[in-house]
């Protein structure tokens, strides 16, 4: 098989997002790391699909050169799963917002993590209605002012990790839409999972909610409030790579190294492939100003997934059963002749 | 007394009890064994949303009609010559169902105060009915089943659920049907899991049997000879069976794996059980988390290549009208199955009605044009998913197939075809690696090329935003309007590919009679009275509604009036209006939940005539 480059995965079509969205980002990291994916895994491009619902981040399919499907509001969860389970050998994509997933699709987002069905979810997030010109979401945080909050509102936000987990998703991860590097480390690793991937990434829009994930993604103050998670490695983060978590009691706690008698060996190590779901759900938990906001792969455990499920059903019957064609079905259980 | 045998054309038998009973059970044997015994059939499952409504009382009534005859019987009869209630509600309830000439079997334990009570009779319940002209034959069933398996050691509550075999030995010494059958089905059901079950249940249905004859309360017995029925091997189906065995046959002639995504709502439900059954079939069935994940799934998987399914009711249609649309405008074939209720909203869930049809015409945003078709039988369900699945995949559309919950619960016989008959499905897929245009089309269909994933070198977009031929993205006033008409287009070429209007009687005069769907049985049994009377009119009935037969204005053309029955307030009438409105049309209606009932049908010919 060819070796791809990001050229083969770029459509002809003009990429119509606001200059500086975040949304670039994510983009130009998929297509980045889908040649790695190919390279890894063995897939052709047309093996590729390519599945979004409505709202900024869904025009994603348009600019990818593959198989692609620019769905309705909320549902592309549910043709993804369509998809994949109708043939398991594509590699299924999603790409998708905070409202589309977790407002108007909230339901077809659990169930899919519920099944474990094999896609691979981007979440965008950017905690606010873009298409429809800056509405708040159910990300948005309590008291945002917008268009249809003009007083604030007063609801809480869903945090993606902790529904993800709470449905007991075997793999989520997080990123910052400048990311590219890890954003693209993060892609291969959820194509690599079995099962269903979710990657929320923290995306700026630029005109409506300009900033909302700015208190963590500044270039000048990123190192300090966010860690990066990588699975084996400790919990160290900081510019001076100098802080770190423990676990404290039932909960965590962030130390320095090197103060209070803490040393490196006392910081944890990540393991995101513990079955134990309450240290992941205290991470992804985690948030600024008193923790740092979690980056990476966060979990990423193995079971077994809805479609791989569905398919051996039907090889086991077609093996097993004395119901070889529709000729045979017609015949089956109680009949009589008429002479 | 002297006992008779008397030789019968038809006779029409309603079980009825609590709907913890086992009527639904009692009735499907009596057909079932009449099947075999070689009878005309038709039955009729009228029973409550419930499934253990309160103990006695007339809502909790669950029913179950089977009509049995000498010839064919298209419909499950409108009144009937034997009813057995098992208790006063069963009664009360049913007492209006009953033929001057009816018998009535009742279970003479229940009717005590407390019964009567229940179902809010006062203590003579006979004359309150007015039935006092009607044969009662007032028997203890409890009592009598009781005694009779005093020595089995099963405990009381297994002893009473015995009854409905008491009840159904009696039905089999009235109307003189062989019990083995039944012998058979207690050794296959019971035989290997409950085998301590078998020998009470062949007791107490033989102790019924024996009973009857001997009671000398039944002056006359019955005899209905096997129906004079084309040669062959039979079955007896449920049109929801038949609807997933149709889905499943139409697979195999195209050679696409099934799926099929729905949500359970009653009365489709059991289609999603029987495909979820034959996956050795390739069938994959998902039970979605709502009916829009039900569809959407659906349209993952057609886009996918598969051919796919999903199965709903009323409120379930409503909830997947996005989704249609979307399916409507990606043009991937898709077919929806909407086993029609009695609504709006949730209506009543268990009752028949053709009130969906508007929805299924025009219940869409934007100008959503899709095929409509019903069927018009419960083994005719199997022909109709069929040809809807050979359409949606030849012709690159959503098919919505109307059947109804008469049809669904009801069954008859059938006469089993053979595969090699139905012709093959061949859709028309995209060559790999050649120049692809998602939205180019055939120019005799105007169906688009499928190109599903896996085709290298066919990589495209699709989606719900109005496109060119070329797929890409386009908000041009011309090019909406060229898409918007070749949607519609599509749709009405159809017309070239399915059988013409055919007209039952003679093909001109002063009425025709017209129906789609489900009441087809009750409209040619009413034909066939009204012509027995020496009345004047024909009879077309309607599988394909959009697009119409290419020869229905043809047909139309040639009659005075044009009178429509349906079970809504005049839906395809109004349809028929708008399409051909040059036609003096008629029409006459029922929206009870209720099917017709032919004398009704015989009825309002005679008005129009």
């Amino acid at each position: 098989m060819p070796r791809y480059t990001f050229k083969e995965f770029k459509s002809d079509q003009e990429v119509r997002w606001c200059p500086g969205c975040g949304d670039h980002g994510i983009l130009a990291a998929l297509q980045r790391a889908l040649p790695d994916v190919t390279e890894a895994l063995g897939y052709s491009k047309e093996r590729y699909v390519v599945v979004s619902g409505i709202g900024c981040s869904s025009r994603l399919p348009y600019y990818m050169n593959t198989y692609g499907f620019h769905s309705i509001h909320g549902r592309a969860t549910a043709i993804a799963t369509g998809i994949k389970v109708a043939n398991p050998d594509l590699t299924v994509w999603q790409a998708t917002g905070d409202g589309d997933a977790l407002a108007i699709g909230g339901n077809h987002f659990i169930h899919a993590v519920r099944r474990n069905v094999d896609i691979n979810i981007i979440l965008f997030n950017n905690q606010i209605y873009g298409l429809t010109k800056g509405q708040y979401s159910p990300t948005s945080r309590f008291g945002a002012i917008s268009k249809t909050s003009p007083y604030g509102t007063v609801e809480h936000p869903f945090n993606p990790g902790s529904l993800v987990l709470g449905a007991k998703g075997t793999f989520f991860a997080r990123s910052l839409d400048s990311e590219l590097k890890l954003n693209s480390e993060i892609m291969l690793a959820a194509a690599k999972h079995d099962g269903c991937s979710v990657m929320e990434m923290l995306v700026n829009c630029v005109i409506f909610n300009d900033g909302t994930h700015k208190l963590i993604s500044d270039r000048e103050f990123r190192a300090d409030r966010t860690i990066v998670l990588r699975h084996g490695e400790k919990m160290i983060f900081g510019k001076n790579r100098d802080k770190g978590l423990v676990l404290d009691g039932m909960g965590l706690r962030v130390v320095t190294i090197g103060e209070n008698g803490v040393t490196e060996d006392d910081i944890l190590v990540h393991d995101a492939h513990s079955d134990n779901v309450g240290i992941h759900m205290m991470l992804a938990d985690m948030k600024y100003p008193d923790f740092p906001v979690a980056l990476g792969v966060i979990r990423n455990v193995q079971d077994v997934t809805y479609d791989d499920g569905v398919r051996d059903q039907v090889n086991d019957q077609k093996a097993k059963s004395k119901i070889q064609c529709v000729d045979d079905l017609l015949r089956s259980g109680s009949t009589w002749e008429v002479k | 007394m002297q006992h008779k045998v008397i030789d019968t054309k038809d006779v029409v038998i309603r079980f009825a009890g609590d709907s913890g009973d086992g009527m639904q059970l009692t009735g499907s044997l009596f057909a079932d064994m009449s099947a075999i015994f070689g009878n005309g059939l038709s039955t009729f499952p009228d029973y409550p949303a419930e499934i253990r409504a309160p103990h006695g009382t007339v809502s909790g009534v669950s029913g179950f009609q089977v009509h049995i005859g000498s010839e064919q019987v298209t419909t499950p009869g409108d009144f009937c010559d034997l009813l057995v209630a098992m208790n006063p509600a069963a009664l009360k309830a049913n007492a209006k169902w009953l033929k001057r000439t009816a018998m009535v079997l009742v279970d003479a334990d229940t009717f005590d105060e407390e019964g009567l009570k229940r179902a809010g009779l006062g203590e003579d319940p006979i004359t309150e009915l007015h039935i006092e002209d009607r044969t009662i034959i007032v028997a203890p069933i409890t009592t009598l089943t009781t005694e009779s398996l005093k020595d089995s050691g099963l405990d009381k509550k297994t002893v009473e659920k015995c009854k409905n075999m008491f009840t159904l030995g009696m039905a089999c010494y009235i109307y003189n049907r062989p019990m083995e059958y039944i012998f058979q089905y207690l050794e296959r059901k019971f035989g290997k899991k409950k085998p301590e079950l078998v020998e009470p249940n062949k007791k107490v249905l033989k102790d019924g049997f024996n009973y009857a004859a001997n009671i000398q309360a039944i002056a006359n017995t019955y005899s209905i000879e096997p129906a004079n029925q084309p040669k062959g091997l039979y079955r007896n189906i449920t049109g929801n069976q038949a609807t997933a065995w149709g889905l499943l046959a139409a697979a195999e002639k195209a050679n696409l794996p099934l799926f099929c995504g729905s949500y359970p709502i009653t009365p489709a439900t059991g289609i999603l059980e029987e495909l979820a059954l034959h996956k050795s079939l390739g069938a994959k069935t998902v039970q979605a988390e709502d009916e829009i994940a039900g569809v959407c799934t659906a349209i993952g998987a057609a886009f996918a290549g598969s051919l796919a399914v999903t199965t709903t009711s009323g409120p379930g249609l409503s909830l997947k009208s996005e989704a249609l649309g979307l399916a409507v405008m990606t043009e991937l074939p898709l077919v929806v199955v909407d086993v029609q209720r009695a609504g709006p909203s949730t209506g009543i869930p268990t009752k028949t009605e053709q009130t969906d049809l508007n929805q299924a015409l025009y219940g869409r945003n934007g100008e959503c044009p899709m095929v409509v078709m019903a069927a018009h039988s419960p083994a005719d369900c199997f022909d109709a998913a069929f040809y809807a699945s050979k359409i949606a995949l030849e012709h690159m559309t959503p098919v919505l197939l109307l059947t109804e919950g008469f049809l669904g619960n009801g069954s008859e016989p059938w006469l089993i075809p053979s595969m090699k008959n139905y012709p093959k499905i061949v859709p028309p897929f995209a060559q790999p690696n050649t120049e692809y245009k998602p939205f180019q089309r055939d120019p005799e269909t105007l169906a688009r090329r499928w190109a599903v994933p896996g085709m290298a070198g066919c990589e495209h977009r699709v989606g719900g935003l109005e496109k060119t031929h070329a797929g890409t993205i386009s908000s041009d006033p011309a090019n909406h309007a060229l898409m918007v008409s070749e949607r519609e287009e599509k749709v009405r070429r159809v017309a070239n590919y399915i059988p013409e209007l055919k007209v039952d009687g003679a093909d001109s005069g002063k009425l025709l009679l017209v129906g789609w769907g489900g009441t087809y049985g009750h409209l040619l049994s009413a034909v066939q009275e009204a012509r027995a009377e020496g009345l004047e009119v024909s009879f077309a009935h309607f599988d394909y509604i959009k697009p119409l037969p290419r020869n229905t204005e043809e047909v139309f053309g040639k009659f005075e009036k044009i009178l429509v029955c349906e079970l809504n307030s005049g839906q395809f009438v109004n349809y028929l209006r708008g399409e051909m409105p040059k036609f003096k049309y008629e029409q006459f209606n029922k929206v009870q939940g209720q099917p017709f009932l032919v004398q009704e049908i015989v009825g309002a010919i005679k008005e129009n005539l």
